[in-house]
């Protein structure tokens, strides 16, 4: 890719080579709930996609479906490669990285010993067995993008709660995931705090696949290129956020859910 | 600059060591101390393993004793052979008495001395590894791994005192020589402890040099968030394998040392209470620490020797006390109240940089 800095586009910035997410018939069941049903995503390099959606619809099922967490049927190729019925760790090395809505990182561990176990998936026991010296080059870049440089040397565990999300979005950046699956990385920030991760993620996804779960529409507003919309395991609208908040459907869908008061798509 | 004065004050506590266990303590202890604290050095080798897979892997590894009896029956059984070839006989002391004339076909490989090394090393290194992998692999951890550990040393206790051919209950004991040299000299007994001496300085580095790796960074990361691990690409399986490996080859190196030293290897040595003994030193030690266990086992041990004498059924209570009220109260063990006095003296000139210490002890629900 010759252009410094892409912005993320709806339809992603395809060109030769684009990786891409293809899901297809995605369907979930658990012991005859299907909380997941039939779904079909497409999603290009390049594209900011927000998935929204009420309680329940499904969102962080699919994530866990498309990361091995959970048994699911259907197809799921990054790039033609399937993802389905891999474990976990091996989607992982695919390509594909998540976060989680509650922060996980190791908060033992310094932010520089948390990125370099997430650049580290298949080091060879000779290096794995030596000790670490200097900071890779991919490490320095992730610090200086999530704006934790300073912070390096720092346990995890005394960072921030936004902090600790950006540097989960850093662990996701060095372990070259092209696929980023990030599940409410917004939720418990301050708006201060909102508006520098949806730029961090402005900054990150014009080169990769970004799907961002959300509850906050502001924020899904601000930043997303394409939504899907979910709910109760189905997806009943996709593309842009205008579009979307024009679908009848979807208004009726979050207009007929109680948090519709509050934070109502429209 | 940080790196050299590290490696200086590396050598500089090696070297310390080296002096205290080579010099002065064969200078200062009687032959008696000596050999006892030949025997605390075997503990404290278990404990450098346990401190690996338990402190820093939270892998709760409360069933040592089997490795730790592995590595003692293996050399005991090559100790009884040498000796009865040295009488001229065909079968051990024991066997005779017990009316067998002829060495049981898996005794026979053992009379080779490079055989036994090989298989002390060898065999709890694949036996560890084949389980390690069975178990990790279909993440049975926490509570559930405990419990399955602690059930292996109780089976093979029992499995021993059946055995006939390896002394029953009694074990295998009365060794008279090593290698050759007759242990009633006190010399070769003083040998003994220089090698218990240089295996303990030997794993210590070893386990530093994992501690330190980008492997002890990880360990510390499957310790505290499995999944998470698992998301970035790694089989937690694989790296809780090793440490747990090592760990059962620190155990059955000890066991192979305790034999000599101590006259006797048997069932006692292998079941749940040792298993457990092994753990409470480690855990007093301050697990998550390279030190700790070691000083924690010695400690332990020599507390056990002093007391038990004069206050046999005390002793037992008073350490299940120790054991509870460090568990509860002290996580990090005596290490950790170290490194809590020396942070509350420099609070105020620099920042807190914790250890990597489990968040809050976790020994039923999570370790």
């Amino acid at each position: 890719m010759t252009s410094p800095k892409l912005e993320p586009v709806a339809g992603g910035n395809v060109g030769m080579g684009t990786e891409y997410l293809e899901v297809r018939g995605l369907t979930v069941d658990f012991d005859g709930f299907k909380a997941v049903s039939d779904v079909d995503l497409t999603l290009f390099q390049g594209d900011l996609r927000f998935l929204i959606g009420p309680n329940g619809a499904g969102k962080t099922t699919v994530i866990d479906a498309i990361t091995g967490m959970v048994a699911a049927t259907g197809l799921v190729s990054k790039s033609g490669v399937e993802v389905l019925g891999k474990k976990v760790h091996q989607i992982a090395r695919l390509g594909v990285g998540r976060t989680f809505q509650t922060a996980s990182v190791f908060e033992q561990l310094t932010v520089l010993q948390n990125l370099d176990i997430a650049a580290g998936a298949g080091r060879s026991p000779w290096t794995l067995f030596r000790r670490r010296r200097g900071i890779l080059p991919a490490i320095e870049e992730a610090l200086e993008t999530i704006g934790l440089t300073e912070l390096a040397d720092k346990p995890a565990g005394v960072l921030a709660h936004g902090q600790k999300q950006w540097l989960e979005i850093g662990m996701l950046l060095v372990q070259n995931a092209v696929v980023l699956l990030l599940d409410e990385p917004v939720a418990g920030m301050s708006t201060e705090e909102r508006e520098q991760t949806g730029n961090l993620l402005r900054r990150i996804g014009g080169e990769r696949n970004v799907v961002v779960v959300e509850h906050d529409m502001d924020f899904m507003r601000a930043f997303a290129t394409s939504v899907t919309v979910l709910a109760r395991g189905h997806v009943i609208a996709e593309g842009s956020v205008a579009e979307v908040q024009a679908n009848p459907k979807v208004q009726e869908v979050y207009l007929g859910t109680a948090a519709a008061g509050a934070e109502g798509i429209s | 600059m940080r790196i050299l004065l590290g490696r200086w004050q590396t050598w500089a506590g090696f070297g310390t060591a080296a002096v205290v266990l080579f010099g002065v303590a064969p200078a200062v202890l009687s032959d008696f101390r000596l050999s006892l604290l030949a025997k605390f050095l075997c503990f404290a080798i278990v404990a450098v393993g346990i401190g690996l897979a338990w402190g820093r892997g939270g892998m709760l590894v409360l069933g040592q004793g089997v490795f730790f009896g592995l590595g003692g029956y293996l050399m005991g059984m090559h100790l009884k052979i040498a000796d009865a070839q040295l009488r001229g006989d065909d079968v051990p002391d024991f066997m005779q008495i017990a009316g067998v004339r002829e060495l049981p076909a898996y005794w026979e490989p053992f009379a080779s001395p490079t055989f036994t090394l090989l298989a002390i090393v060898v065999l709890p290194t694949a036996i560890a590894a084949a389980l390690g992998l069975g178990v990790f692999k279909r993440r049975v951890k926490g509570a559930y791994f405990a419990i399955l550990s602690q059930a292996l040393t109780a089976a093979l206790a029992i499995l021993l005192v059946g055995q006939t051919s390896l002394g029953g209950s009694s074990g295998l004991n009365r060794f008279r020589t090593f290698f050759g040299f007759t242990l009633n000299d006190p010399a070769n007994r003083r040998m003994l402890y220089f090698i218990a001496a240089g295996a303990l300085l030997l794993v210590v580095a070893v386990v530093r040099q994992l501690m330190q790796s980008r492997y002890g960074e990880l360990l510390v990361a499957v310790r505290d968030g499995e999944e998470r691990v698992r998301f970035l690409g790694y089989d937690p399986a694989n790296i809780k394998v090793v440490a747990y490996t090592v760990a059962a080859l620190f155990a059955s190196i000890a066991g192979a040392l305790f034999a000599p030293i101590v006259g006797f290897i048997a069932p006692s040595q292998v079941g749940i209470l040792p298993s457990i003994a092994f753990l409470i030193g480690v855990a007093i030690g301050g697990r998550t620490t390279l030190l700790g266990p070691v000083l924690g086992a010695i400690g332990v041990a020599w507390a056990q020797t002093l007391f038990s004498e004069r206050f046999p059924s005390e002793w037992t209570y008073a350490q299940g006390l120790l054991f509870i009220v460090v568990v509860g109260f002290f996580p990090a063990g005596l290490a950790g109240l170290g490194a809590l006095f020396k942070r509350r003296r420099r609070a105020k000139l620099v920042a807190p940089t914790p250890d990597p210490e489990p968040e809050a002890e976790k020994v039923g629900a999570a370790t």
